[in-house]
């Protein structure tokens, strides 16, 4: 966030609560530096010279890592049972202190359901068996041989948001505990359909239940059209092997599907043909709904867009000009829009999105803001390329079973109080 | 080269492209080379190993490998007890999945968290039993076998809506 003293009056407002038009945002950053911020209070007779300025500085080192001063940038744990099953651990990305798009690999969320594996990869393989005319197995050093393609795309746990959805109140914390289960990656590494044809799918293989290498062998049944269709087994995580965390030596992705699909650790791809309800797709992740059915095999994640600039946890500093930024995705496809507003939804505006805008990825979303200091209500807003709208939360909770914290996708509020806290409530 | 060779090694380099783009470096992979965690028990009880096991026998076992995380009977938890439903969790695995199957399978590859894989056929039988015998779905005698299990019918079954037959992968 930065801020001015612009004179607001000549200020150009797209809709209620200070939102500025997208043409205001590079005229208003300019202005800010000719309002004087960039004068300095007292006139010195020397300048000061710093001390890092005056000395060699740190010799190269074989692998970089962030800034000192950065040490707070974490990832936010939650283990909901740290007593009795500790391995069963989750973290999730501190959006609210980062921006771009890509997700550091290492702050790239985690749910693990048995624990981080320490795999050997020279003796980790691949099977690819079942309804196959060949069934067949790779070693990494032969996998690393065959043709790549690279791709960005978003994995979101079907989880995310939880406290959200099923917490009476609204929690106080920021967007690493609220919604950091999503995280964003460039992806290298084989296309699965190359894999499954060297095995040779039989006519009757339809689906394929894919299973990890981890303690607990997560395993799930994927359409054999997904895989076909774009599904990957990736090596490579924002150019660098793939983290123990999100699955060395390989995962399987599935672009836009829900994160424990993609199986981590990947080991085994076994051709059947009929899903075999596994226990993750029995109960961990279907929806109980309102009547008390229930949803079984929701693969694709909803549209979703959360503002982390200003968000809960955070204190403005003062009255002026602010940059709204958030991110937005859908598992459908391209975000097409994302509309912000600053008075509680009596009025919206259209947000820029930093292109260019990728299938199943996350966007960054911007809005200039003119904030005169009193107490409103900042929310986005998005819509998919299917014409799909985030709902609001009372839209969603009624069409769930109250248990239910899967594929939670409603509008995020964010109250700006009149001292400048930013907290989070429901609307 | 004949006009007749020539087109023999077009039709041999054309039948290795439509098998793969890649460079064919997969091994041939032996059934004995197969762990079970690579496959899955099916619904009908296919992958489903001889032995057996009763409610009573999973009462022992449950009680000393299970209880610390699902409760002293299985409805406590902490973790996702699997008898209920309850506040704690609405989907336990005795009564709220569609197959019982499911229950040897994830026993078997994932249970205990701390030593997942250590349990025999005889003891994953018989803690599947002590579940749906605790949920009401088998009775106290019935010996949980290859036969039994998948024959169990369970009270939720038919209650799930297949999101992906229905709409494929756009979003619910």
């Amino acid at each position: 966030m930065t801020r001015s003293t612009k004179d607001s009056a000549a200020l150009d407002y797209a809709a209620g609560g200070g939102l500025l038009s997208r043409r205001m945002l590079l005229a208003s950053a300019a202005a800010g530096g000719a309002a004087g911020l960039l004068q300095p209070r007292v006139a010195r007779a020397e300048a000061e010279i710093p001390e890092w300025t005056k000395a060699a500085g740190a010799r190269a080192r074989g692998y970089g890592a962030p800034a000192e001063a950065e040490s707070a940038v974490q990832r936010a744990i939650i283990e909901p049972w740290q007593d009795v099953a500790p391995a069963f651990s989750l973290s999730g990305t501190p959006h609210h202190k980062l921006r771009g798009t890509i997700t550091p690999s290492g702050l790239h969320y985690e749910v693990h359901h048995g624990g981080r594996p320490d795999i050997d990869p020279a003796r980790h393989r691949l099977m690819i068996h079942g309804l196959v005319e060949r069934p067949l197995q790779f070693d990494l050093k032969a996998l690393e041989r065959y043709p790549t393609v690279t791709a960005t795309h978003f994995l979101e746990c079907a989880g995310n948001s939880l406290f959200n959805a099923v917490m009476p109140e609204p929690m106080q914390a920021g967007c690493d505990m609220l919604h950091g289960l999503v995280s964003n990656t460039e992806w290298t590494g084989i296309p699965m359909r190359v894999l499954m044809e060297e095995a040779g799918v039989k006519p009757e293989g339809k689906w394929v239940v894919a299973a990890g290498a981890d303690g607990p062998s997560l395993a799930r049944s994927i359409p054999m059209e997904k895989i076909m269709s774009d599904g990957m087994l990736a090596l490579y995580q924002n150019g660098e092997r793939i983290r123990p965390e999100q699955g060395y030596p390989m995962r399987l992705l599935l672009p836009g599907f829900e994160g424990n699909m993609n199986i981590k650790w990947l080991t085994s791809l076994w051709v059947t043909e009929a899903p075999v309800h596994t226990k993750d797709e029995s109960g961990e992740y279907t929806e109980i709904l309102a009547d008390g059915s229930s949803l079984q095999f929701t693969f694709a994640m909803g549209v979703k867009s959360f503002i982390t600039h200003p968000s809960a946890t955070m204190t403005m500093s003062g009255p002026g000009f602010y940059e709204i930024s958030g991110l937005a995705w859908t598992g459908a496809g391209k975000v097409a829009k994302v509309e912000v507003s600053a008075d509680g939804g009596a009025s919206w505006a259209e947000a820029a999105l930093a292109g260019p805008v990728l299938p199943q990825a996350l966007t960054r979303f911007s809005l200039p803001w003119h904030w005169d200091g009193s107490p409103l209500v900042l929310m986005s807003r998005a819509t998919d390329e299917t014409g799909a709208v985030q709902p609001p939360r009372a839209d969603w909770k009624a069409r769930y079973h109250a248990s239910n914290f899967l594929h939670y996708n409603a509008i995020q509020p964010w109250q700006i109080t009149a001292e400048g806290a930013v907290q989070n409530v429901y609307l | 080269m004949s006009i007749f060779k020539l087109t023999a090694a077009a039709l041999l380099l054309t039948a290795t492209a439509a098998r793969s783009e890649g460079p064919g470096l997969g091994q041939p992979l032996e059934a004995s080379d197969i762990p079970f965690y690579a496959t899955y028990v099916t619904p009908e009880g296919a992958g489903l190993p001889a032995g057996s096991g009763t409610a009573a026998q999973g009462a022992e076992i449950y009680a000393a490998k299970c209880a610390t995380c699902h409760g002293a009977t299985g409805s406590e938890g902490p973790v996702m007890p699997p008898v209920g439903p309850n506040d704690l969790w609405a989907k336990p695995a005795g009564s709220y999945w569609p197959y019982a199957t499911t229950l040897f399978d994830y026993i078997r590859r994932a249970m205990p968290l701390e030593a997942p894989k250590s349990l025999s056929d005889d003891e994953v039988y018989a803690l599947a039993a002590f579940i749906l015998e605790r949920n009401g779905v088998i009775d106290a005698e019935t010996a949980m076998t290859a036969e039994t299990l998948p024959a169990v019918k369970m009270p939720n079954h038919g209650n799930f809506l297949d999101v992906w037959a229905k709409q494929g992968a756009k979003p619910w």
